[in-house]
């Protein structure tokens, strides 16, 4: 049909060739759209949840309520027959001075409380502080990543820019298998194999220690800081390898010193994602770091992470209790922090990586 | 010649850290086959713990993992899928809500698992099984508020959302554009193009997709520690108020709780190689299924 242009603006169109050019709105795909869309939104609800639902837990220890007195009382009607023992003991610990009463509202785990030097939750005088669940994390965490990512970064250069492609054909897939382990195979690993071989190298005292943690933890982290920074390390542009080539440089010249400086940032959020992954981890560090909560710098002591603490403790817990509570906000500790170290990842490093090639 | 010495140096010890892992990775590998190999048999597949757990096989837990992946991928799949067509076909780039979807799908695949755990814990026992409970009986006993296969299930259904959701939307991105427009301007609609041609076209994604997080849920044993594993239960789970036993929470006991380790190595030495054969021939298949749609 031939509609003549100046005609249509004098008139405007009449309602046939309108309904020509309009989208018919169907009922079926409007459904089927809006369910799809309303499915979708679950995962940004189930972040949403977890945020309120872990903190939800977690907030009755800033807030006294009666509830928990009475039930600290019950308790200690329990724990009758070894009272005078553990008040021995906790009047050997603590400063002169502190009556029963005292004791019972102090159980509440205020910030004095928490930010105390002893996790000790069950015992007469419950004591929430949380300085050494976090000075074990840290050190186990750090020194994962100190073992497995220069090892992991360097495979990823030799795969990357320097090894024929054959040869990483066969060596993705060996990788891939390492990241395929379940962490608890991991540490049942750690646990038998690895902490026997590490005490007759190295020969101290406890069998399971931060150090065979931290090694059964790197294990968990090369696949990860290896699978990043090969992406990064291979996404670097052409022409610069090929300038540099082009120039007299060798291959591994090339490699080292115009591939690797230019993929700093995305190696650099491969350590953060590792970072976040081995801060996270749980049944290896459960399994493997002799959880025993002490606050030291020694890398052959027992450690007790807060993610092992979660998982060691919260099986045994009454629901409601301070203690419960304490875990749910360690929980939250876990979550804000791997939230952040992903989020810098994600946004921050990316944004360098792509200034830095749209300005070079 | 100082130049020749430092970039084989540069060669020898990049190499060296690939040899480390791969080395590492035989050495765990060879150490359980040879701990439990001699232990697999068909009685140990079929029987349960006994005397103990110093004897028998690991019939439940092997049960117990089958029905948790099961409920896990009907709870999870679907959402996954969905999310993934959305992302991939529906979704304005740089809209705020797509932007928001995003966001939440990457965020939930950093989330540690046992937080994940949980939040198992605190919404769907305490939460929703307790408000059921409430619900549907006045009696007082509880029957969906403790832990028990539903909850672990949708936990970590939870936790492997994100695994389907980018291998999906990476299988959805491999259908050519020009079969969508053929589909369109033969007249089809966009749901029908999606429904007839672009998911039976990505099928072999979404089974990777699938696979994956099968074998994800299959390993993980944080999420389940307190929302339904159990120690040790004469009788297979019934029903979904059960609590059910599982491979991964079988080891981390064995060789953790267990007063006699030493008696019961190689059974556990044996369940491990059955909990990394299961993940193993899973991850296998979905990067072979992966191959092939790359080639493709």
């Amino acid at each position: 049909m031939f509609i003549d242009s100046a005609e249509l603006k004098i008139k405007g169109p009449d309602k046939k060739t309108e309904a020509l050019y309009q989208k018919k709105f169907r009922l079926n795909e409007f459904i089927f759209e809006n369910i799809i869309r309303s499915v979708s939104f679950v995962s940004f609800a189930v972040i949403i949840l977890i945020f309120v639902f872990v903190f939800r837990e977690a907030v009755p220890i800033f807030i006294s309520s009666e509830k928990n007195n009475i039930k600290k009382e019950e308790v200690k009607m329990e724990t009758y027959g070894d009272d005078s023992q553990t008040s021995q003991n906790t009047s050997l610990q603590q400063a002169p001075s502190k009556s029963v009463e005292d004791a019972s509202s102090n159980d509440k785990a205020t910030i004095k409380n928490l930010a105390g030097k002893v996790w000790q939750p069950v015992s007469e005088e419950p004591k929430y502080g949380l300085l050494p669940l976090f000075m074990g994390s840290f050190k186990v965490t750090l020194l994962a990543i100190l073992f497995g990512g220069p090892i992991a970064v360097l495979a990823a250069l030799f795969t990357a820019t320097l090894a024929p492609k054959k040869l990483k054909e066969y060596i993705k897939p060996v990788i891939e298998l390492l990241a395929g382990f379940p962490s608890v195979v991991i540490g049942f690993f750690a646990l038998i194999a690895i902490a026997s071989a590490m005490q007759s190298v190295f020969g101290y005292q406890y069998r399971l220690n931060a150090f065979v943690g931290a090694i059964a933890l790197s294990l968990a982290v090369i696949p990860i800081i290896y699978t990043v920074a090969d992406d990064a390390l291979t996404s670097i542009p052409k022409h610069l390898t090929e300038a540099s080539l082009a120039l007299g440089a060798t291959k591994w010249q090339t490699s080292l010193f115009v591939i690797l400086p230019a993929a700093t940032p995305g190696i650099f959020a491969a350590f953060l994602l590792g970072l976040g992954r081995a801060f996270g981890e749980t049944m290896i560090v459960l399994m493997a770091t002799g959880n025993a909560s002490m606050l030291s710098f020694g890398i052959f002591e027992p450690v007790r992470t807060m993610s092992a603490t979660i998982g060691a403790e919260m099986a045994e817990v009454v629901f409601g209790d301070t203690h419960y509570n304490v875990l749910f906000l360690i929980g939250s500790i876990l979550f804000i922090f791997t939230f952040v170290l992903n989020a810098v990842a994600e946004f921050w490093v990316r944004n360098r990586l792509i200034k830095k090639f749209r300005g070079a | 010649m100082k130049r020749k010495i430092f970039g084989s140096l540069v060669y020898g010890i990049t190499s060296m850290a690939v040899i480390i892992i791969v080395a590492l990775t035989i050495a765990i590998l060879a150490d359980i086959i040879k701990g439990g190999g001699h232990m697999l048999s068909w009685e140990f597949f079929t029987s349960v713990p006994k005397e103990g757990m110093t004897k028998g096989g690991i019939f439940p837990a092997i049960i117990g993992t089958v029905i948790l992946v099961i409920i896990m991928s009907i709870a999870g799949v679907p959402i996954g899928v969905i999310t993934a067509i959305y992302l991939n076909e529906y979704a304005k780039q740089g809209a705020l809500f797509t932007k928001l979807i995003r966001f939440a799908v990457n965020t939930l695949a950093g989330v540690p698992s046992i937080v994940f755990g949980l939040f198992g814990l605190g919404f769907f026992i305490q939460f929703v099984g307790r408000g059921m409970d409430m619900a549907f009986q006045n009696t007082g006993n509880i029957k969906w508020g403790q832990p028990n296969i539903l909850w672990a299930s949708m936990t970590m259904a939870l936790l492997t959302l994100p695994v389907v959701i980018v291998s999906v939307e990476e299988a959805l991105k491999t259908v050519p554009r020009e079969i969508r427009e053929a589909s369109l301007a033969l007249g089809a609609t966009k749901w029908e193009t999606i429904w007839k041609i672009v998911l039976p076209d990505s099928m072999t994604g979404i089974m990777t997709g699938v696979i994956l997080a099968i074998g994800r849920g299959a390993g993980e044993v944080a999420p389940i520690l307190f929302t339904g594993a159990a120690y040790f239960l004469p009788q297979l789970p019934h029903s979904l108020s059960d609590q059910f036993m599982n491979l991964g929470y079988h080891i981390y006991i064995m060789s953790t709780q267990s007063t006699n380790v030493e008696s019961t190595i190689s059974i556990q030495y044996a369940t491990v190689l059955v909990l990394l054969l299961v993940t193993f021939v899973l991850n296998l298949s979905a990067i072979l299924l992966r191959y092939k749609l790359r080639s493709k």
